[in-house]
């Protein structure tokens, strides 16, 4: 379901380059879109209470409490604190990965070869963990705070034996994900290749971020109906406003 | 499914401790030694955390563990990965077959909203993790991650669905790791009284290990 962006205040606009980390406070109301531009893009993300930043994003209690294992338009981000950090409002590459997690420097030298910033300079070889860690510590976290990311616009599945498949191009140019913030969320971000991406040259893709105002919180009508748990897990999310 | 058995022998472990239904477990092993975790009476959710003892910022990591083993499951010859990359034990035998990666622990806040808002109170998997982490004093609710559930059946579709299955373990299955570093064990024995995989009904778990 897409909501017509006229209908919303544009605040800010800006690109992700591949390889790029940045991170922010989504604050309760407002909308982060995030737009794969060339298409094949993959974001990892982690998601904080932006005022208690011990509180999480959980990918188990989202995925168990939602019976499911991809995540898409319809489901909500749970911290372990039983609040929602972000609902997904809108997805139109249609699956999220939670499995593949980010790979570290030495996993991105295994993968791509050496590429370093003495020779590449801004092209170098950047890694997933090394990229979190540097945001997360603008926010006074560390390593025990990196738990596993999610992996936007990225689609892996599991045949009867439970090997993974990944999927090549799952999210095609202009493809968008659009995540409403129901509480102040710190969001973490870096746009790099997925792990389990088969391509054998480093060649992380951009994206589009933009941030809107949203008019009213009926935009997580979607989610509430998705599943009666996410109704708890609003009512949970409108406590801490009290 | 394959399984493993194990030659080793419960009269010849250096150390054999009962866990009662609903608590948690600390201990520490050392690199080379065996622990075998049994599932007493069956259909029982072990919740498991690994550290290592000499930093415990390196733990468990279940999305690294995963993706190099190109599988969502875990059986005997999974190697266990941290968060720095390193090898921390590896599965030895299996006599159950199917271990839950991705549900994690159980929780107050989680179960208002997997349940109803009025289980806030009851006995849960992440209180036995704080309540053994703060009186150790080495790990802290930031340690906490994304556990095994040893014993439960969580299988997931083609689809990307999650399903809670009943449980395919019995009693007297068991799981064998053998550490690759000195390790903390972390363990709370499942209290759910919510979930229908154990049939509403936690029971004993027993730890075994060995020295070679």
């Amino acid at each position: 379901m897409t909501i017509p962006a006229p209908l919303r205040t544009t605040l800010f606009e800006e690109t992700l380059p591949g390889g790029g980390h940045t991170s922010f406070v989504l604050k309760r109301g407002q909308l982060l879109r995030l737009t794969d531009i060339e298409g094949s893009a993959n974001v990892s993300m982690m998601l904080f209470n932006a005022h208690e930043k011990s509180e999480r994003l959980n990918l188990p209690d989202s995925l168990k409490c939602q019976h499911t294992a991809k995540l898409t338009a319809g489901h909500c981000l749970y911290s372990d604190m039983g609040r929602v950090l972000a609902a997904i409002v809108t997805d139109t590459c249609g699956w999220s990965d939670s499995f593949g997690g980010v790979l570290n420097a030495e996993e991105v030298k295994a993968h791509y070869g050496e590429g370093r910033y003495q020779e590449l300079r801004n092209g170098f070889f950047r890694n997933g963990v090394d990229n979190l860690l540097v945001e997360m510590g603008k926010w006074n976290m560390n390593l025990a705070d990196l738990l596993m990311t999610l992996n936007l616009f990225s689609k892996v599945t599991i045949d009867a034996e439970g090997r993974f498949q990944f999927h090549a191009n799952n999210s095609a140019a202009g493809d968008l994900i659009e995540l409403y913030a129901p509480m102040d969320t710190l969001v973490v971000l870096t746009a790099l290749q997925h792990p389990m991406d088969p391509n054998p040259q480093y060649a992380p893709k951009p994206v589009q971020l933009s941030w809107h105002q949203v008019a009213d919180d009926g935009i997580t009508v979607l989610c509430r109906n998705t599943r009666a748990e996410n109704v708890r897990g609003l009512y949970n999310t409108d406590r801490i406003h009290l | 499914m394959t399984l493993t058995h194990s030659d080793k022998q419960p009269d010849n472990a250096s150390l054999r401790s009962h866990i009662a239904a609903g608590e948690p477990f600390m201990l520490d092993i050392k690199a080379g030694q065996t622990v075998r975790l049994l599932d007493l009476e069956g259909n029982q959710a072990v919740d498991t955390l690994f550290y290592s003892a000499s930093n415990p910022r390196e733990r468990y990591d279940v999305q690294r563990t995963l993706r190099r083993q190109n599988s969502v499951y875990l059986t005997a010859g999974s190697v266990l990965y941290s968060n720095m990359g390193n090898p921390m034990l590896t599965i030895s035998a299996d006599t159950c077959g199917r271990h839950d990666t991705l549900g994690g622990a159980c929780a107050q806040e989680s179960n208002t909203v997997r349940y109803a808002l009025n289980t806030r109170y009851m006995h849960s998997c992440r209180d036995n993790f704080l309540r053994a982490s703060l009186h150790d004093g080495r790990l802290t609710k930031a340690d906490i991650s994304a556990n095994i559930n040893f014993f439960m059946n969580v299988p997931v579709t083609p689809e990307g669905g999650l399903t809670f299955e009943d449980g395919i373990s019995g009693a007297g299955k068991y799981v064998e790791l053998v550490a690759h570093m000195d390790i903390i064990i972390l363990i709370s024995n499942c209290p759910q009284l919510n979930n229908p995989c154990n049939g509403y009904n936690p029971t004993p778990a027993e730890i075994l290990v060995w020295d070679q």
